[in-house]
């Protein structure tokens, strides 16, 4: 019965093209004084030069994590360029004078920063490699009162806001990679909703590493005030290389009493190729802190990366607060995935939701690694868990590393879990119905992952579920 | 429409049909019954092209092609449907879309425009009322958590939707109440035609009072061991089919 479901053609990655532009780079290598120049290039403020001096000491006396699930070789961290911006990019320029060739490759990725042609109601800042390119809708946004921005531009037209917010929930110290973001990241979005908005537009941030052996640490601060309420999508694609590129992001949220974020992430770095060579190293930390009766979600696609890192996790700080992580994670070829989530229950009757889903298909390894940790004083706290596995072929793995810590008796956890296979016999069902394999491979997944993509905003569900039929595509022979 | 000559097929190692001969018209109906493990699954199987089953000598022509060189969906686009006798379960996908993907396969197939999901839920309104299934069926995920009786009833009603030229119904009535039995059999009747053909197969001879076949043909240890009309089903149920497999075992 092993004819069908055979070895991987890997399909082309779309989205691997390079574009040629003149770069302001700082060289390669990583030194305080790398850290002063970058602080430099942006004009930042003594105090945030002096918070990235802190985290690059913290960091020097770090080692990288070798606990993930995962296998890779060495990281040069000297061999990285941590700083590249296109030339054309002026600190605060308006759309208008974005460089065409820029626009154009946003354009080729599917965005555009034309307003006049965007999906209405999404919002959209575009980051090229460490630089925001542009961020659309500013001014219908600021009617309301929302800031949306590079971050680069909030530590200089609202620093009192990130002075306030920033490492309040991921400490430049927290781990290896975060206190290595804090010391270089260069650019990212900025969210602030103010006390009882609900944001009009979707915001959403679009990242696109283009240039080589380049790293890309972007840092995102959202910020949703009492009873404000948002939802934010995130996108990644990088050109196709043969070397292995860093991307070692921070995101941390602030949801204060009453409000609701809602943080979603389809995230496509390039993955490699079949061998396995070349491929986005993503090692990042996002977290949450949820004051009371606030929820902060998380929804995640991850189809890309050679190796992906990542926890997405909630501090459910206040009483009632709800924390939601609802993941898809796919890995082919030779990719490999250690993610999953972190739910810490401090105040009473907190309640968290882990929907995990899991696909392996050629050689990927794929891990779910999830802590739910119930403080003493968290009565009442709530949490289920599910996690599924799904096995496309012999040669893939699955594994899940569950943490559970209870301090109180009165929490109640319920965890399920599964492990299926894509069987012979679906697919020959659904050929039996005229549906060819791939196309019957799409929606046995599509079905797996049913439970996450509900809970993506609408206009990017679709795109997901064609994502996931893309990267599974020839996973059957 | 069919011709089965002299088919041998194996699953691993074990030779399963031992010598299958088999012809088909348009607007008959066949009967294939036959002890368990006499090898009516797998011969149905073999029809609708399943990838674990070895054909080892033998042909199939189907409407003049080679059947056996056509890829499983292909013989889903050219009008083969096989009702399942374990329909199989696709958690997540609700039966409407299911349906609708298929549909639009065949209709692909025949170089005919895709139907958007409106126009369908009129397609299916009607077809839900030849098997008495409720509307609600379509929302649940394609056979997940289904009862025995309503996964086969399930498989009418994709048959009802695809209008298969051929289909193969492999123990459809297995596990059907009384009620649903006439349900299923009324189903099938009302979608015959007469430029399509059935194989029912069955052990038992109750569903062929509701579905009255043209030819019955006996199946044992991998061999047509007698074929007939409708009669010979009364005779099986009567005598049982030791009698036809006396010969085989009579040295014993
Ligand atoms: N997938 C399979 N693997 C192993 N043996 C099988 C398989 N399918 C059928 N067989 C064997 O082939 C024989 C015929 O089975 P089947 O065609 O299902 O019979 P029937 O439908 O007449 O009851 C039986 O001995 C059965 O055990
Ligand atoms: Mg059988």
């Amino acid at each position: 019965m092993s004819s069908q479901i055979e070895s991987l053609v890997n399909k082309e990655y779309q989205y691997g093209f390079v574009t040629d532009i003149e770069s302001d780079a700082i060289p390669p290598g990583l030194t305080e004084e790398t850290v002063r120049q970058i602080s430099t290039r942006k004009n930042e403020p003594q105090w945030l030069l002096d918070w990235r001096l802190k985290a690059f000491k913290r960091w020097q006396s770090m080692t990288e994590p070798r606990w993930p699930n995962v296998t890779y070789g060495v990281i040069d961290y000297q061999a990285q360029t941590y700083y590249s911006a296109p030339k054309s990019v002026k600190p605060l320029q308006s759309l208008d004078e974005v460089d065409p060739e820029l626009l154009k490759t946003y354009e080729k990725l599917g965005i555009s920063l034309n307003e006049q042609k965007r999906l209405s109601g999404v919002a959209v800042d575009a980051i090229f490699d460490s630089v925001s390119v542009g961020t659309t809708m500013k001014e219908e946004l600021k009617k309301h009162g929302v800031i949306f921005c590079s971050f680069g531009e909030a530590v200089l037209e609202h620093p009192e806001l990130v002075q306030k917010y920033l490492g309040s929930v991921v400490p430049y110290s927290d781990n290896f990679f975060a206190a290595l973001n804090s010391a270089v990241f260069s650019d990212g979005s900025f969210v602030y909703i103010p006390k009882g908005v609900r944001c009009p537009l979707e915001l959403s941030t679009y990242f696109r590493i283009n240039a080589a052996d380049t790293g890309q640490f972007e840092r995102t601060l959202i910020v949703a005030d009492e009873g404000a309420s948002v939802s934010y999508l995130e996108g990644c694609t990088a050109p196709k290389r043969s070397t292995n590129q860093l991307h070692a992001a921070v995101v941390e949220i602030v949801a204060l009493d009453n409000a609701q974020v809602k943080y979603s992430t389809v995230q496509n770095w390039y993955a490699g190729d079949k061998d396995g060579v070349g491929g986005i190293y993503n090692f990042v930390t996002k977290r949450g802190k949820a004051f009371t009766n606030s929820k902060i979600s998380w929804t995640q696609v991850e189809t890309g990366s050679a190796i992906t890192w990542k926890y997405p996790s909630v501090i459910l700080q206040g009483d009632n607060s709800t924390g939601e992580f609802y993941s898809v994670a796919v890995v082919n070829n030779k990719q490999q995935a250690d993610t999953g989530t972190k739910m810490i229950h401090i105040g009473k009757n907190t309640k968290s939701t882990i929907i995990s889903k899991g696909i392996s298909a050629g050689h990927g390894q794929n891990s779910y690694r999830g802590q739910v940790k119930v403080l003493p004083k968290a009565t009442g706290a709530r949490n289920y868990t599910q996690c599924d596995s799904m096995l496309i072929g012999n040669q893939c793995g699955a594994h899940t590393f569950p943490y559970i810590e209870v301090g109180n008796n009165t929490a109640t956890l319920e965890h399920e879990a599964s492990t299926s296979k894509i069987g012979e016999d679906q697919i020959f069902y659904c050929k039996q119905r005229g549906l060819n394999a791939e196309h019957a491979i799409s929606l046995i997944v599509a079905g797996f992952c049913k439970e996450v993509f509900k809970e993506l905003p609408m206009e990017f569900a679709l795109e997901a579920q064609q994502l996931l039929g893309i990267s599974l595509e020839g996973s059957v022979g | 429409m069919l011709k089965i000559e002299n088919l041998t097929a194996n699953v691993g190692e074990k030779a399963i049909l031992k010598g299958i001969s088999l012809s088909v018209n348009p607007g008959e109906v066949h009967a294939i019954m036959g002890p368990n493990g006499s090898g009516k699954s797998t011969l149905a199987q073999v029809i609708a092209g399943h990838p674990g089953y070895e054909v080892t000598g033998g042909t199939v022509t189907y409407d003049g092609q080679d059947l056996l060189e056509m890829d499983a969906e292909v013989r889903a686009q050219q009008g083969i449907f096989l009702a399942f006798q374990y329909p199989v379960e696709i958690p997540g996908v609700s039966n409407a879309y299911f349906l609708r993907a298929a549909y639009n396969e065949i209709r692909k197939a025949r170089g005919e425009e895709e139907v958007d999901p409106m126009e369908f839920l009129d397609i299916m309104a009607k077809k839900l009322k030849v098997v008495e299934m409720d509307e609600a069926m379509l929302q649940r995920s394609v056979n997940a958590g289904f009862s025995g009786g309503e996964k086969k009833r399930n498989e009418i009603l994709q048959m009802a939707v695809l209008e298969p030229k051929l289909a193969v119904l492999d123990e459809t009535d297995s596990g059907l109440d009384i009620d649903a039995l006439r349900i299923v059999a009324e189903g099938v009747n009302k979608l015959k035609r007469p430029d399509n053909a059935t194989i029912v197969v069955t052990h038992y001879q109750r569903l062929l009072n509701y579905i009255v076949p043209d030819f019955v043909h006996v199946l044992a240890q991998g061999r047509i061991v007698r074929s007939g009309g409708k009669e010979l089903a009364l005779e099986l149920e009567e005598k049982g089919y030791d009698w036809l497999l006396e010969p085989a075992g009579a040295s014993a």
